[in-house]
């Protein structure tokens, strides 16, 4: 089974418009969108909810009032300022507890609790261009990381039941936790870039990002007409990072027009951008069979 | 006054709103500090081009077990949440990109065997152009908590008569952080569905800290009037539109302030900066 994983480093390069067109143009493949904080697939590919299912993301502490003798010590030792002294009862305060349970370990009375606390949901879905898992963090939610793992787990699940051989990973914007978590054995991670000096900046952080954790990296640079120089600069400067040119994608007003439709963009039309994404999708079929190669001959 | 600039999706223009209304703002001699918040991809200065004057990495605490005090009671790997410290037979390991610095496992220790010490995560630089001062963090790559130096970030700013911090991308905790303790969230957000999605997930996350809130429309004209209806229905006002113009993304393609080129873009700044300031 093969993992594409499609990240950016700066937000709003155009990763899930790049998504949901692979989907259409792949014969079968398993989706999962992995940017938790913002989901979108969803609202391109129209899903219908198969299950859903609490996300347990982490821990919070939680004061027994009736125990809590008010001594404080729970206070004292909390570094994340999540205990809220107020006159003379305790409480923790949910968004700034970590769930280190330091407080719990220390109360001389038992009178803390380390609850498992859902912080969101997860869903497989069915859509029409394939079944799809993706999640809801809750507001201000913790452990987006683990709920990539988990969504990525479930998705390979999902491929495996109805033997389909590839997962594309529509991945969060940055290099942060969530992203560690997408790129991580990933058979290749797709980066997004547009040329800009902000993209060119972006694109070589997120791409040291790859090769720290030694997945295969290759670049699209998308509205790559807005400016062709910075662009010809993002390509050479990956290139020499290590992640070669997949393909360029022009700008096209058709790309917003599809996703207000409802449509990948090579379902909304089939020249323009709509021609680009398909031979970017072609080139990375070929990329994957050059990796195949390479894998089998080592 | 702090406002926070967010977005829940990424590149809708929080840095673009951000830095051009610092840039007004110092234009018409106020006291401006800029804090880069997106401390995982910081692109302020891009456009703000400030002087570095100083730098200071940031650090998290993590433990370090003396091998000969310690008699591999376990006690640090059971405390632990995060599985930052495990004790194995006559072993114990640390895994310091899982530590959160609780303190836990130094508090518990029988034998006085764990110390903490100082890891590098990140590095806060600080910079000024003209009058304005401009800090940003800048998360090494391959860690993967922002918070601690979002903090940090936040913590070394001075007091000014307008404190502009640029927050990063989505609606979980790195957000939270930056948006905190700020007087005021102004939310860019394009009219796409995309964009109004993800608006109503941030507005969420901001609401849930109780801080006051407006929306800043960039690329308004792309499609109809979802995101105004949007904000009626939530009560939030709509203080800012930006047109969709290929002109100022070819501007922002080059690291240029729209604001500087384009009297027509600067005004647009400039009555927001008004409107912010009679609004507090």
């Amino acid at each position: 089974m093969k993992q594409l994983v499609v990240i950016s480093g700066k937000g709003g390069t155009g990763k899930t418009s790049l998504v949901a067109s692979f989907a259409s143009l792949a014969e079968r493949a398993v989706l999962a969108d992995c940017d938790v904080d913002a989901a979108d697939l969803h609202l391109v590919v129209q899903s219908s909810l198969v299950s859903r299912n609490d996300f347990w993301g982490g821990k919070r502490a939680l004061i027994d009032s009736d125990r809590c003798t008010d001594c404080g010590i729970c206070e004292d030792l909390c570094r994340f300022d999540a205990i809220i002294s107020d006159s003379s009862t305790f409480s923790v305060d949910p968004i700034a507890c970590e769930g280190c349970g330091v407080c719990a370990w220390f109360c001389a009375e038992d009178a803390i609790d380390l609850v498992n606390t859902i912080d969101g949901e997860w869903y497989l879905s069915e859509t029409r261009l394939g079944p799809m898992v993706h999640a809801r963090l809750k507001a201000a939610g913790e452990n987006s990381g683990k709920l990539v793992s988990l969504l990525r787990t479930e998705a390979r699940e999902a491929a495996k039941k109805r033997n389909i051989d590839l997962v594309i990973i529509d991945g969060a914007p940055g290099i942060g936790c969530p992203v560690i978590a997408s790129i991580t054995g990933a058979d290749l991670v797709l980066v997004v870039t547009e040329p800009t000096l902000s993209g060119l900046h972006d694109l070589e952080r997120v791409i040291r990002l790859t090769k720290h954790f030694e997945a295969s990296a290759m670049i699209v640079v998308n509205r790559y007409d807005i400016n062709e120089k910075i662009a010809m600069q993002a390509e050479k400067h990956a290139q020499k990072l290590g992640a070669g040119l997949v393909g360029r994608v022009r700008y096209d007003p058709a790309v917003t027009q599809a996703q207000i439709q409802g449509l990948s963009v090579v379902e909304h039309s089939s020249n323009g951008a709509a021609a680009d994404i398909t031979e970017v999708w072609e080139n990375l079929q070929r990329a994957f069979d050059e990796e195949e190669l390479y894998v089998s001959e080592a | 006054m702090r406002v926070a600039v967010a977005s829940g999706k990424g590149g809708t223009g929080k840095t673009t709103v951000a830095t051009n209304l610092a840039w007004v703002a110092a234009q018409a001699e106020k006291s401006v500090v800029y804090l880069d918040c997106d401390v995982e991809e910081p692109n302020g200065q891009i456009f703000l081009k400030p002087i570095a004057d100083w730098r200071k990495p940031v650090t998290v605490a993590v433990p370090r077990v003396d091998p000969i005090a310690c008699d591999f009671c376990g006690q640090c790997g059971e405390i632990c949440q995060f599985s930052a410290i495990v004790c194995v037979g006559q072993k114990v390991l640390v895994f310091p990109e899982l530590c959160h610095s609780c303190g836990g496992c130094d508090l518990v220790c029988p034998l006085s065997a764990i110390t903490e010490v100082p890891r590098g995560i990140a590095t806060v630089m600080a910079g000024h152009t003209g009058s304005l001062r401009y800090f940003q963090g800048l998360l090494n790559i391959a860690e993967g908590m922002s918070p601690p130096v979002i903090r940090a970030v936040k913590a070394e700013a001075p007091e000014a008569e307008l404190v502009i911090v640029d927050a990063p991308p989505g609606t979980a905790c790195p957000v939270l952080e930056a948006v905190r303790g700020c007087d005021h969230v102004l939310l860019v957000t394009e009219p796409t569905p995309f964009g109004l999605h993800d608006l109503e997930l941030a507005l969420e996350t901001v609401q849930s800290l109780e801080i006051p809130c407006e929306v800043v429309i960039n690329r308004a004209g792309l499609n109809g009037s979802a995101t105004e209806e949007f904000c009626r229905r939530k009560g939030i006002e709509v203080v800012a539109e930006f047109p969709d113009s290929r002109r100022v993304a070819e501007a922002y393609s080059r690291g240029e302030l729209a604001s500087e080129g384009d009297p027509e873009i600067r005004d647009l700044f400039r009555s927001l900066l008004t409107h912010i300031e009679d609004s507090t």
